[in-house]
């Protein structure tokens, strides 16, 4: 498990987290939800060793986060942020290649080439393996990003909006993938989402994030609901149901 | 299924060509290397073999540091920077070897910079780089913005300020004496040869270092999230770099003086032609380049100009030309 206690971040005065103590990576999707600026990424950000704790502690299955060697929490722990931005080119292998690092800090044995195969072949990036990654849709770079941290072969799998500036087509097929991984490879994957029935749709779990502190936990049901909606975003929102799922009707 | 078995195929032979195109390019910038080496060392010789000989082996000695000092340190700074158009020089580290001649001149007179022994002026100009950029990077990574860019800046003025600092103090120096100093500012490749020894061993010693890093300096490619991610110890990994670039651009700068639009085109022409993001690739193609460079340079200079001109105008003209097609060409970045 990934466990925080009391972890605060602050800038200047403002404590961005604030005195923040959860258990996050359950089995399967746990996503965090929450207002710009309620302090969702930068708690991935800290869990990922990004940004520094200013007080307070992080374990990953009992390892502590600041002291723990990089490439043992690297085996556990896989983090992927949006800005994908590359100097070099890269086809995607050589990029997929990168995710096996943390096991053999560079070689590639037989075990790690299955690996990246496994990877490539999970997301369907076969036909592209050789491309460069300047040469793919956003949609394709994404996934072969993904791919990476699959190859990584971690329990846990933290994502910051992968979401972000996708189609409609495409974060289907990403929160697809993703509830795939959970229930045939095992892993827990916490995510932040901002769309909220995506997040109502595929987790098991949802954080609502407030002001820099845990507002809510728990299952969908529990926390998509018109009276948690209202303090998390300052919004009323209807919410309804479908297929057992609650989904927040915020477009009225 | 026989489209899978195909894709296979498709993969396991596109990294394969890859591979070739890798080594077919380092043989043939080898080739050209030993092909330059020789000519420069052997062709046009006049009178005495032996002094000759002598002669242009010190030099070339100086020209393959250098080389080796100046692509080394470009690719890796521009690895840690994620930039491909910045070199150690926008760091302001020549600046700071041009104050301090600048300074001893100007307190102590030009007679003391001549009369001072060359290993002992070498070795102090080697520290105060090298504590110049420790304490830069250790200044500005433990503060709170912690940015590689915020250093780069930083630097960039402290480069300003060096420069600004020497002019005036040039400006206060004996106009004879100034003539002196002018002279150590040009890079020249004429090196006592106790100097090339110890620059030998500082660049075998920071090349040791190099090969420890190597294969996390690939890593850095991703940019720091992902590196962090992928498990390497940004900021130490980070600070060794900082430190080999200091040592290599003070051992080329304390050797010959600032030479540094070289790195830039090295750099470039090598990420260009091998197509691959390891280092191991890159570096030695950069460094052949460097070679290619300086020792063809030079030999343009001496065999065809008869010394018309200097290696800086030859180095730069041609770079340069190299360079703008670069950028103007799709897809250099």
């Amino acid at each position: 498990m990934i466990v925080l206690q009391s972890v605060t971040k602050r800038y200047a005065d403002t404590a961005v987290v604030d005195d923040v103590s959860i258990e996050l990576g359950h089995p399967g999707i746990t996503s965090v939800i929450g207002a710009n600026g309620a302090g969702k990424s930068t708690l991935l950000s800290m869990i990922g060793r990004l940004l520094l704790v200013d007080s307070g502690t992080i374990t990953v299955d009992g390892l502590d986060v600041t002291t723990t060697r990089g490439a043992l929490l690297a085996r556990r722990l896989a983090v992927l942020r949006q800005d994908n931005h590359l100097t070099a080119r890269l086809t995607v292998r050589d990029l997929v290649a990168f995710g096996r690092f943390p096991h053999g800090r560079g070689r590639l044995g037989p075990s790690d080439r299955e690996a990246i195969d496994r990877a490539i072949d999970y997301l369907d990036l076969d036909p592209v393996g050789g491309r460069f990654l300047d040469e793919l849709s956003g949609g394709q770079r994404q996934r072969a990003f993904l791919a990476m941290t699959l190859a990584q072969d971690t329990e846990y799998l933290l994502l910051d909006e992968p979401l972000n500036s996708l189609d409609l087509r495409h974060c289907v097929q990403t929160m697809r993938l993703l509830r795939r991984a959970a229930d045939e490879l095992g892993k827990r994957i916490v995510l932040v989402l901002h769309d909220i029935n995506f997040a109502a749709a595929y987790s098991d779990r949802i954080v609502a994030m407030r002001a820099g502190r845990i507002h809510v936990a728990g299952k969908p049901t529990e926390v998509i609901t018109t009276a948690v909606l209202r303090q998390v975003y300052g919004l009323d929102i209807a919410v309804d149901e479908f297929g057992g799922h609650p989904m927040a009707i915020y477009h009225l | 299924m026989p489209t899978d078995t195909l894709n296979r195929a498709v993969l396991g032979v596109a990294p394969l060509v890859r591979r070739h195109r890798i080594r077919l390019w380092i043989l043939a910038l080898t080739g050209v290397t030993v092909l330059l080496v020789t000519g420069y060392l052997f062709t046009d010789v006049t009178g005495s073999w032996d002094y000759v000989l002598q002669l242009r082996a010190r030099k070339l000695a100086a020209m393959l540091l250098v080389a080796v000092a100046v692509a080394t340190a470009t690719v890796l700074f521009q690895t840690v920077t994620e930039n491909r158009i910045l070199t150690p020089a926008i760091m302001g580290l020549d600046a700071l070897y041009v104050l301090i001649q600048t300074v001893v001149v100007y307190l102590f007179g030009a007679s003391a910079l001549a009369a001072t022994d060359p290993v002992l002026r070498w070795t102090v100009e080697l520290v105060v780089l090298v504590l110049f950029a420790t304490a830069l990077f250790q200044w500005i990574f433990t503060g709170a913005g912690r940015s590689i860019h915020l250093l780069v800046l930083v630097g960039v003025l402290f480069g300003v300020l060096f420069r600004s600092v020497t002019h005036l103090l040039q400006r206060m120096i004996d106009p004879a004496e100034f003539a002196v100093l002018q002279d150590a500012f040009f890079a020249s490749f004429s090196v006592p040869e106790r100097l090339l020894g110890l620059s030998a061993v500082t660049i075998t010693l920071a090349a040791v270092g190099l090969v420890l890093i190597g294969r996390q300096l690939d890593v850095l490619v991703l940019g720091r999230a992902h590196a962090i991610g992928l498990g390497v110890h940004h900021r130490q990994l980070v600070a060794i770099v900082f430190a080999l670039v200091a040592v290599l651009v003070a051992v080329s700068t304390a050797l010959v003086g600032p030479i540094t639009f070289l790195g830039l085109i090295v750099a470039n022409l090598a990420y260009h032609l091998i197509g691959s993001h390891r280092h191991r690739h890159t570096i030695p193609a950069a460094v052949l380049l460097a070679v290619i460079f300086l020792v063809g340079g030079h030999l343009l200079l001496e065999r065809v100009f008869d010394l018309g001109t200097v290696l800086a105008v030859v180095i730069e003209f041609v770079g340069g030309i190299f360079f703008l097609i670069l950028v103007t060409r799709k897809g250099t970045r």
